[in-house]
């Protein structure tokens, strides 16, 4: 028996799933104006790398003319949700929001990948994800070989779906939650926010959460980070795991709503955007929830859009940080939550930086999530132009706003050799002028 | 296809580039172009002239239909595979082979991206002029064969003016090159031009030989707004009677107008019957005498307001009523049609009168907009192809807006090319002596009739 669905199947598993897709496909036009601009398909030049393609796939589904094969997953797997053709679109065209829907017809009609049935269930459990990611960060150093630049490391042993050569972080000791108490003070606290970690700061990049809690200290707002807070579901939604991002949606809604605070912050792109965006849009057919997330949704603000729009940030006591820097804009910033001057207006007030855009700062950087994980060569090949663009700018510091794309750029500048070049969080940059300017 | 073809096609272009599976078929079996959707039994993607040779020779004796493909952004259905056969995508073949400075010429790859061979000779303060709205995307082997042309076409032309030179591949395989860097040169048939907008039904170009122009050192740009739609082609045929062919003269009509207005809030009014846009290039003292000109002849038209760029932020502004047009429109409904029908310049009002005409006697949604300096119109039909009583109304109004253009001494074509699009209309427009005369010379140099058979000269 085939193991293959047909259209006609799916149409009876889920009527609303067809329909809904099958309006909006309608509207491209196939002007093939997102093959300028997909990263992706600049590297493998064929129709399927494109949403074009992928979405001529998908109308094609429905038509009931190609089955939900394993060749329409791998094509529908080949997109690292950057956004760039939909920013593109002449038609107005969701094709990054199109093609997580067809991933969720893939998920509905053949399960999830079982790699990410594995992880996602581990994620699902909360505490027994945070055990294991904490055991990791004990246990990390003896399969990690640490490299010659900070949060860096090596596989000593192959890893499962991992490339050997790949740069990773390290897993923390301690996580971040569990190095502050839940609640940090200040004397005089002229407002109160919530951390949004997310779980690249919380248990790998800690070093960033510890810059974010400083800096808001250093700008007198009382920072608070639920215990109780888990992943924002992203990288389980965007694989088509509608379901389980839900789950992760109102479990964070609940969290959030039980502390008073003014605003709540996250140091990701991706984080934000899921706050902002993608929970208010997942609950469009429960009316109490959808209420709920939009509460919440119009206090979520990204660290750098809090700092300059909401705290004006303290300008008077920045020390000097000598550095020539240049910036990437993680996709889920510049295209997502759409905050790019903010960055910039941090780094730019920081005295002794010289600041060098780069070509194509907003060009994606190939990481993706776990993209890179499933399609490592490509995501390299990517990455090594947005490694050749910070190699022309001469910076020392690449800042950027978002834990995935730190790693995936870090291991470029490994991989390409330029070891004379750091990537940091716009926020670590902005904590080190404080320290400078107490000394 | 028999699997002996698909292993000797595999040796050809190696394995990686023989595309068989059903789903990379289904991604090559359609272009831009609405309503034409067929299965290829191959896609390859080859490298090389040789392997193009190879390629086709083996598709000739073996009597297969041959689709040569670019980015497949065309709007006549003409990279669609109809009778399955092999999608032969270029775009591997991307290279910028030579800027010639002396000569002002570039030597490129089919496969090349338009813009980036304007991005290539930017550097040395020269212009690719043909500038399709797909620009980005369109390769220069498929703006060549579909003759493509763009917003500058009035005062620069459009593709055919540019192509001095090329290599084709022939249906057997064989190798011919013709033209080259000669400005001058009558030096037998100008085969180049017959390959220039033969839509790939002729034979496979593999290098071209492109004249390029030095950049404009100064523009200038405006907007004027009518009330009157015969203002506004008085002012065209105004602008161009005072000897000035500014780079850009473009038109929008009411209902565009007012589908640009209501999505991208641009500032146009309502009841305007037509805006122009003007932008004049060249030399600085000569453009700003020019503008002032055209500034004088809008006014004179009883232009309802008219408004000079003073920066690049202000042409920003001005353009993005123009940039909005296809896209606004394109958003109404799931399926754009988007035509380009052309008349003479001095027929442009008549003709944006009759296809409002035909929009409400067939009660379908059509916006035209525009280049009027040289008369080539985009009647842009939106519809839903799902909907069959509509897509018969939209049949009959598409076929009025085609015979009203003939009628008043236009073409079939301005800059699309015809495909399988227009393909109904072309014996209207030529003839059967001509369209005779076209199909002999298909039969020439394709006599196994394999070369994106069905196209633009329709069965043979």
């Amino acid at each position: 028996m085939s193991n293959e669905i047909t259209a006609k199947d799916i149409n009876e598993h889920d009527k609303e799933l067809l329909r809904d897709i099958e309006d909006a496909l309608a509207n491209c036009v196939k002007c093939g104006n997102c093959m300028a601009v997909c990263p992706i398909f600049k590297e493998v030049g064929v129709e399927s790398g494109v949403a074009r393609g992928k979405l001529a796939l998908m109308e094609g589904v429905l038509k009931g003319d190609i089955p939900i094969s394993d060749n329409f997953e791998k094509a529908l797997g080949k997109c690292l949700s950057c956004k760039a053709c939909a920013a593109n679109c002449s038609s107005g065209v969701p094709a990054d929001e199109l093609i997580i829907r067809g991933r969720q017809a893939i998920v509905k009609a053949r399960g999830l990948h079982p790699m990410k049935q594995k992880v996602f269930t581990l994620l699902k459990n909360r505490p027994l994800f945070d055990f294991a990611l904490r055991m990791a960060g004990l246990f990390g150093p003896l399969g990690m070989k640490k490299l010659p630049r900070p949060m860096a490391v090596v596989a000593r042993f192959p890893m499962p779906g991992m490339d050997k050569r790949r740069v990773l972080t390290p897993f923390a000791a301690t996580p971040l939650r569990n190095q502050y108490p839940e609640t940090i003070k200040v004397d005089k606290p002229k407002m109160r926010v919530a951390f949004f970690t997310g779980c690249t700061i919380n248990y790998a990049y800690t070093d960033i959460g510890q810059s974010v809690i400083n800096v808001l200290k250093a700008n007198d707002v009382e920072v608070v980070m639920p215990s109780m807070q888990h992943c924002c579901g992203t990288p389980v939604f965007t694989s088509g795991d509608i379901e389980t991002g839900k789950t992760f949606a109102r479990h964070n809604i609940q969290t959030f709503e039980r502390y008073d605070v003014d605003y709540i912050v996250a140091a990701c792109g991706s984080c934000a955007e899921a706050f902002k965006f993608e929970y208010p849009k997942m609950f469009k057919d429960e009316p109490d929830m959808k209420a709920r997330a939009e509460k919440l949704a119009k206090k979520t603000l990204e660290i750098s859009e809090f700092l300059v729009d909401v705290v004006k940030f303290r300008k008077d006591n920045l020390g000097e940080v000598k550095a020539t820097v240049t910036m990437h804009d993680p996709c889920h910033m510049v295209r997502g939550i759409k905050v790019t001057q903010q960055p910039r207006e941090i780094v730019n007030a920081i005295p002794g930086i010289k600041f060098v855009e780069m070509k194509e700062p907003a060009r994606c950087c190939g990481s993706g999530g776990s993209f890179s994980l499933a399609n490592y060569e490509l995501s390299r090949k990517i990455n090594d132009r947005k490694v050749a663009d910070i190699a022309s700018t001469h910076a020392d510091i690449v800042a950027t706003s978002c834990g995935s794309c730190r790693m995936h750029i870090t291991d470029g500048l490994v991989q390409n050799h330029q070891d004379n070049t750091q990537v940091v969080h716009v926020i670590q940059l902005l904590d080190k002028a404080y320290q400078a300017g107490k000394k | 296809m028999q699997t002996s073809t698909l292993d000797a096609l595999k040796k050809i272009v190696g394995p990686e580039y023989l595309l068989t599976s059903p789903e990379d078929l289904y991604c090559y079996s359609y272009d831009a172009t609405p309503g034409h959707q067929h299965l290829p039994e191959a896609v390859v993607r080859p490298a090389s002239t040789e392997e193009i040779s190879k390629i086709l020779a083996l598709a000739n004796s073996n009597k297969i239909p041959v689709y040569t493909r670019g980015s497949g952004t065309n709007l006549c259905a003409d990279t669609c595979p109809t009778n399955g056969g092999i999608v032969l995508v270029t775009t591997r073949m991307n290279k910028i082979l030579e800027i010639d400075k002396e000569n002002l010429i570039a030597v490129a790859q089919p496969g090349v991206v338009v813009a980036d061979l304007n991005k290539a000779v930017a550097e040395f303060g020269l212009i690719y002029p043909p500038d399709p709205g797909t620009v980005a995307t369109a390769t220069l082997g498929g703006t060549v064969s579909e003759n493509a042309g763009g917003l500058r076409g009035l005062k620069y032309g459009v593709t055919k003016h540019y192509v001095m030179g090329m290599e084709v591949v022939l249906a057997d395989g064989n190798i011919i090159n013709c033209g080259g860097k000669n400005v001058k040169d009558v030096s037998g048939y100008d085969m180049t031009k017959l390959f220039t907008g033969a839509e790939g039904t002729l034979g496979v170009i593999t290098k071209l030989i492109l004249k390029v122009v030095p950049a404009p050192e100064a523009k200038k740009a405006m907007m004027a707004i009518f009330k009157n739609l015969d203002d506004a082609g008085n002012s065209v045929a105004g602008i161009i009677s005072h000897k000035i062919i500014p780079s850009t003269l473009e038109i929008l009509d009411n209902s565009t107008i007012r589908t640009v207005e209501d999505s991208a809030k641009v500032g146009l009014p309502l009841d305007a019957e037509a805006v122009l846009l003007i932008e004049v290039d060249g030399n600085p003292t000569v453009v700003e005498a020019e503008a002032e000109k055209v500034f004088a002849v809008l006014k004179e038209n009883h232009a309802f307001s008219v408004q000079v760029a003073k920066n690049q932020q202000e042409v920003d502004k001005l353009w993005a009523a123009r940039r909005a047009a296809l896209p606004a429109l394109s958003k109404l409904r799931p399926t754009t049609f988007c035509e380009d029908a052309t008349v003479p310049r001095s027929q442009v009002p008549k003709f944006l009168r009759a296809v409002s005409d035909i929009a409400k006697k067939y009660n379908v949604t059509i916006g035209t907009f525009g280049h009027a300096g040289d008369g080539n119109m985009h009647p842009t039909i939106v519809c839903d192809l799902r909907i069959k009583e509509e897509m018969e109304r939209v049949d009959k109004a598409m076929d009025e807006i085609f015979t009203t253009a003939l009628k008043l001494n236009g073409t079939l074509s301005g800059e699309h090319g015809i495909g399988l699009g227009k393909l109904s209309w072309m014996e209207q427009q030529h003839g059967p002596i001509l369209m005779e005369t076209m199909r002999s010379i298909k039969r020439a140099l394709d006599p196994n009739l394999i070369l994106n058979p069905g196209k633009l000269v329709g069965e043979c």
